[in-house]
Formats: C-alpha cells, structure tokens, sequence
C-alpha cells in the first residue's frame, strides 16, 4: 500500500436550501438541509488516480471542493499528508492542493494574460520574478503550449488550448494533490484525447494524485486507478478501476454502467425512476426505490460498506 | 404532389451557406450534399465548428438572420425550403419537421405550465388541419402523449411549471409536445447532452421507440459518437462545413474509411478498451473564415498527399459508404 496522501473521515457537507426570510426568523425556522455530502470516507494514496463518478446531484462536486478546502464541512475530518486540517490551516494546506473545474471558457479571467492566470498561483508564495518567469516557461512546456501564448487573452485561445491554460495554473505551485472537475466534458471529442493523454502524462512525471470528477465513464476507465461510485451524498462501491467497471457489485454501478452507449454495442438498459431529492432521502439504502433488487430489509436499514475481494460495496445483497 | 411514400423526406443538394460576420463572411456549409430515407435515422457527427449544426437549422430555416442560403436546394418532403414564403415555411415546422435543441430549459416557456403551453400545439396542429379545437380531447391527448415517452405521474407532471420538472423530464415534454404534432421528421441538436448518462439512455430508448413505432424519420446532431452509434442507422461525418463522409453506422464504426472519421473513432475512450495512450488527433480545426487549401483536413491528416493541398476531392462511392479522400480515388 503506497503512502495515504488525503482521506476523509465521516465527511459530511449539509447545506440550507434558500436563505430564511423574516417570517421564518420569527418563526424560528429553518430552511431545509441539503445532505449533499453524508458521510463519507475515502483515501487517495500519494501518486493515485481515484475517479468519482456519478449523476448530476449526488454530490462529487462538493466532494471535490471538501477536498480542496473551497468547502468546509459540517462535520467529519479530512486528513492531509496524515495532519488534520482544521480552519487555522487552511491556508498552508491549499499550497498543495488545486482545482480544475469543468468549463475552460468560464474558469478562466477573461481580462488577464495566460501568464497572469498561470502564475496566479505563485503570487502569495514569496517567490522571486526570475523564478517565477522559470516555472511559467517549465510548466507551459509542460502541458504542450508555446511560451508567446503568454500574453494572449483566454478569448484568443480554442478550448483545448483554454483547458491546458487551467492545467498549467493547477500545476504551477507544485501542488501534490489536484481535484478535476470534468476535465473534459466541454471539451470536443478529439480536443479531449489530447488533455487526457496530458493529465497521464504529468502524473507519470511529477507523481501527483488526482480526483477526477466525471459522468463519464469511459474517461475514468482510461484515467483512473480506483473508481468510487457515488450516490445521493454516498459512496456505494469503490475499487479498482478494471475490477468495478468489469464486474460491478452495486446495483447502481451497473445501471449507470448499462446506461452507457458505447461502440461494443447497440444496446443500452437504463434504470428507471429520478435521482432522489438530496432534502427527502428514501428512507433505507437511498438507491432502494430504482433498484431492482430491492428487499424488505433495503426500505428500513442503510447498509454499510462491507469489503467483497477487493471491492468495497454498500448493499444489503453482500 | 412530390411526397409520395418512396421520395426521400430531405434532399439536399449542393447547399452553401454563409454568416456575415465582423471578420469576414464564414462559409459554414460548402456544397453539402445530404439525404435521409422516410423512416429512418441518421446522425450528423463532428466537432463543434464544424456546420452540423447549421445544417440542421437550415433544413427548417431557422438560421440565424446574418446567414445567407448562397447556393443548393433543400427539399424537405417534396417542398424547397429555400423558396418558401416564412409563412409557408411555418407551416411545415411543428407538422412535417419538428426540432429539438440541445438545452431543454430554454425550450419551453418558463412562465407557462406545462398542461397550457401542449394545448397550444395541439390547438397550432388543428388548425392546419382545420379541425376545430375540443379543449376535453386535447387534455386527454397530452396525457396519453405524456405516458407514451413514459413520464411517470402524466396526470400530476402536467400541471406543473418548466422549473419544478428536471432536466430529463423536461426533455420528455418537449418530445411528446413533438409528438402531439405528428413530425414525419425529428431534428435532435444534441438533445441529451445536457443530461445525464442514465437519463441520456431513457431518452434515446424512447427515440428510438418512436421510430420505429410511427416511422418517424430522425436526424440526430452530436458531437458524441457512442450516442450515435446507439441511435442511428447512417452516420454522416461533418469536417469544416462538409460532408466528409457517409456510411452505414456498423460499417463506418468498425471500418472508416475518411483518415478522420478513423482518427476519431480511435480518439474517443471506450469501457473495453484497456489502457495505453489514446490516438489523439494532431492539431486543431481549421479557422472557417480562412479554410485550408484542396481537402481542409489535409494539415491534419497522417495520410497527406500532394494532391490533398491543391485539389479538393470529389464524394466516391465505396462498399455503400460515400466518402471525399483521395485515398479512394
């Protein structure tokens, strides 16, 4: 087992739907929570890809931002480099960690440079001009973008080209851990290929962990070395990428997983029903009113995870 | 009459068309040619940039008012859509050809529920049809049509407002408000790619149910070529504003025969496909306001030839396939 580099404890991020008005204030009461993370935890070891797929809702975006201190929780523990990170320490803890987020026309400021976005990053570290031109020249070379594109604006960039711009920020203050939030899913199908190949190519050079958040699962099968499945604010199945994808346990993992058109076949099963409302969760396993193989047990009892081979699985089925 | 059963519902031949823009006129289709058989389904596939887009908007003239038809007809069953009157043209959007766009949400009217804004249609269709209007018949044909793209609680979903539904469910009006107007032809703009994978499959099980169930031609648009290869029967590769290639979906999908419908096939990753870097394709699209010399793929293209920077190939026909390569010719 390689070194733990991030792992969480019982995360949990609930959020109030809405602001209370004055009526509510008088009242006393509160709009309702959003359970948007509900406990989860999960580790990523030191130079791992750790995908985390799931429907629009069920939470990896917010998992994703925990991670990268964006988001503080409600409760629970995230450990970085096996120290807790509490709010004192957020600061030094976002040193190493970065974001990309899913859509390059948006994440990055129109009205800077490319060398002013990517070195953005550096401004709060104290480091000198000299090397600070030295590591923009380093890492746009890196993620195969010619060094004159320095003082374009991102308006005169394509958006493969955009994106690697939001790689090369993400990397430029050495970070260990990156969180990618659909790195390609804006991105044209031969565009996405290319930035695909890059983030393999970076972690193979400089050992970085990343969590690549996707509704894709085919990008995660080629990206990632463990696969977590998420649903409803949980984690219902995590293990290794060939494993979970070949033979899913969970039968969410599988409907999501028949629900992908692909090239081997024609045919396409999707499960029935909507994702739950993240502020009225099915009692029970919250996968139990689209599964079809659901029990009695499954309506009143949350099942937890239990370790089946090498995969670890939340359903009353194991 | 010209729609007898056997013409094809669209016939287009030679169409160009071009934007005015600030930098100069952009040539988003150059003499494309493009025909779809009644009661079939074909996909247009390609990056963004490269007309398919356009092509589908032009078929119910649509476009956006800086464009101009430069040349080409456009028969959509048996009518040149480019020789219309807008009012004639009206008539044909919603009965002969219906559209679906990409984003639900800006689809249907947020202000009014769902039940008022399908009367409507329904009421649009009678009155072509010159039947009178029976608000009782209409409500129970907008359930039916509801339960017929398989929307749970019909009766409840229908007096609703656009955003208590989700993303799917909104879809799933807006094809049975398309159904309600008995379309020979449905035009789907990248219909599920605002969606997600599970309700993506609910919405291309149900368009595919529907082709077969009231022959219903479908010209499905996508950049994404997995959703293709589910859906459609003919594939059609859109490369810079032309058809590059036209072939059977299994054959297209297996054997490409365009280096660019090949390079794209290989670039995308797969479920099955084990690792090792994916082929990705060198360099960008070209700028549309200054295409490239010959074949526009040629600064792209592992298979360039002398010829490919000065002449731009002609469509051979090859095992079933239309394709422009001089590779074959």
């Amino acid at each position: 087992m390689v070194d733990v580099l991030v792992k969480t404890q019982k995360l949990k991020k609930y959020f109030r739907a809405g602001k209370s008005g004055l009526l509510d204030k008088i009242l006393r009461q509160l709009p309702p929570l959003v359970k948007a993370v509900d406990d989860v935890n999960l580790e990523i070891g030191k130079g791992e890809v750790v995908a985390l797929v799931g429907e629009s809702g069920c939470g990896k975006t917010t998992f994703g931002r925990l991670l990268t201190t964006l988001e503080t929780p409600t409760e629970g523990e995230i450990y970085f480099d096996g120290r807790q990170v509490t709010k004192s320490d957020q600061k030094a803890v976002r040193r190493k960690v970065q974001m990309v987020f899913q859509n390059p026309y948006e994440s990055l400021d129109p009205r800077q440079s490319v060398k002013g976005i990517v070195t953005e990053p550096l401004s709060k570290m104290g480091i000198s001009k000299v090397e600070k031109d030295a590591q923009f020249e380093k890492v746009m070379s890196a993620v195969g973008l010619d060094q004159n594109f320095g003082e374009r604006r991102p308006r005169d960039l394509s958006g493969g080209q955009r994106q690697r711009v939001a790689v090369a920020r993400s990397i430029v203050s050495n970070p260990e851990f990156i969180a990618l939030d659909e790195p390609t899913s804006a991105l044209d199908a031969s565009v996405q290929s290319q930035v695909l190949n890059l983030l393999v190519g970076l972690r193979e050079e400089y050992n970085f962990s990343y969590l690549v958040i996707t509704h894709n699962i085919a990008v995660a099968r080629y990206i990632s070395d463990r696969v977590a499945t998420m649903y409803a604010g949980q984690i219902v199945e995590l293990g290794p990428t060939g494993e979970v994808l070949k033979d899913p346990k969970h039968p969410y993992t599988q409907a999501l997983l028949k629900s992908v058109p692909s090239l081997d076949t024609k045919k396409i099963e999707p499960p029935h029903g909507e994702v739950p409302s993240l502020i009225n969760l099915p009692s029970g396993c919250r996968f139990h009113t689209r599964c079809p193989f659901v029990m009695e047990k499954c309506k009143t009892e949350d099942p937890s995870m239990r370790r089946v081979g090498n995969v670890d699985v939340a359903c009353w089925l194991f | 009459m010209a729609d007898s059963d056997d013409s094809d519902i669209v016939d287009i031949e030679g169409l160009t068309i071009t934007y005015r823009t600030v930098y100069g006129n952009l040539v988003s289709l150059n003499s494309v040619d493009f025909k779809v058989k009644r009661g079939e389904s074909v996909s247009i596939v390609g990056e963004s940039g490269s007309g398919k887009s356009t092509l589908g908007l032009a078929i119910v003239r649509l476009l956006a008012p800086n464009a101009s038809y430069s040349s080409g007809r456009i028969m959509l069953d048996g009518h040149d859509v480019t020789k219309l009157s807008n009012r004639q043209v009206s008539l044909l959007r919603g009965t002969t050809a219906f559209m679906i766009f990409q984003d639900p949400l800006n689809t249907l009217n947020p202000v009014k529920r769902v039940d008022v804004q399908m009367l409507e249609a329904i009421r649009s269709r009678l009155k072509q049809e010159g039947q009178p209007f029976n608000e009782e018949s209409a409500y129970k044909e907008a359930v039916d049509r509801l339960n017929d793209v398989r929307m749970p609680d019909a009766d409840s979903i229908i007096t609703r407002y656009p955003h208590q539904l989700s993303g799917g469910q909104i879809q799933r009006v807006v094809i049975a408000m398309g159904l309600l107007m008995r379309p020979k032809l449905m035009i789907a703009d990248e219909p599920t790619s605002a969606l997600d994978v599970t309700v993506q499959a609910q919405v291309l099980e149900l368009l595919r149910d529907l082709q077969r169930n009231y022959q219903m031609s479908i010209i499905f648009i996508t950049h994404d070529i997995n959703v293709a290869h589910s859906i459609s029967e003919r594939m059609v590769v859109m490369y810079a504003g032309e058809v590059i290639e036209a072939s059977p979906t299994e054959s297209l999908v297996k054997n490409g025969l365009h280096p660019y419908s090949q390079a794209l096939i290989a670039s995308i990753p797969t479920i099955s496909k084990s690792e090792g870097k994916l082929t990705a394709i060198a360099g960008s699209p070209p700028d549309m306001i200054s295409p490239p010399n010959g074949c526009r793929f040629h600064p792209r293209c592992p298979h360039v030839m002398q010829v490919c920077t000065v002449q731009s190939p002609r469509t051979t026909v090859k095992d079933g396939s239309e394709v422009r390569c001089f590779l074959y010719g």
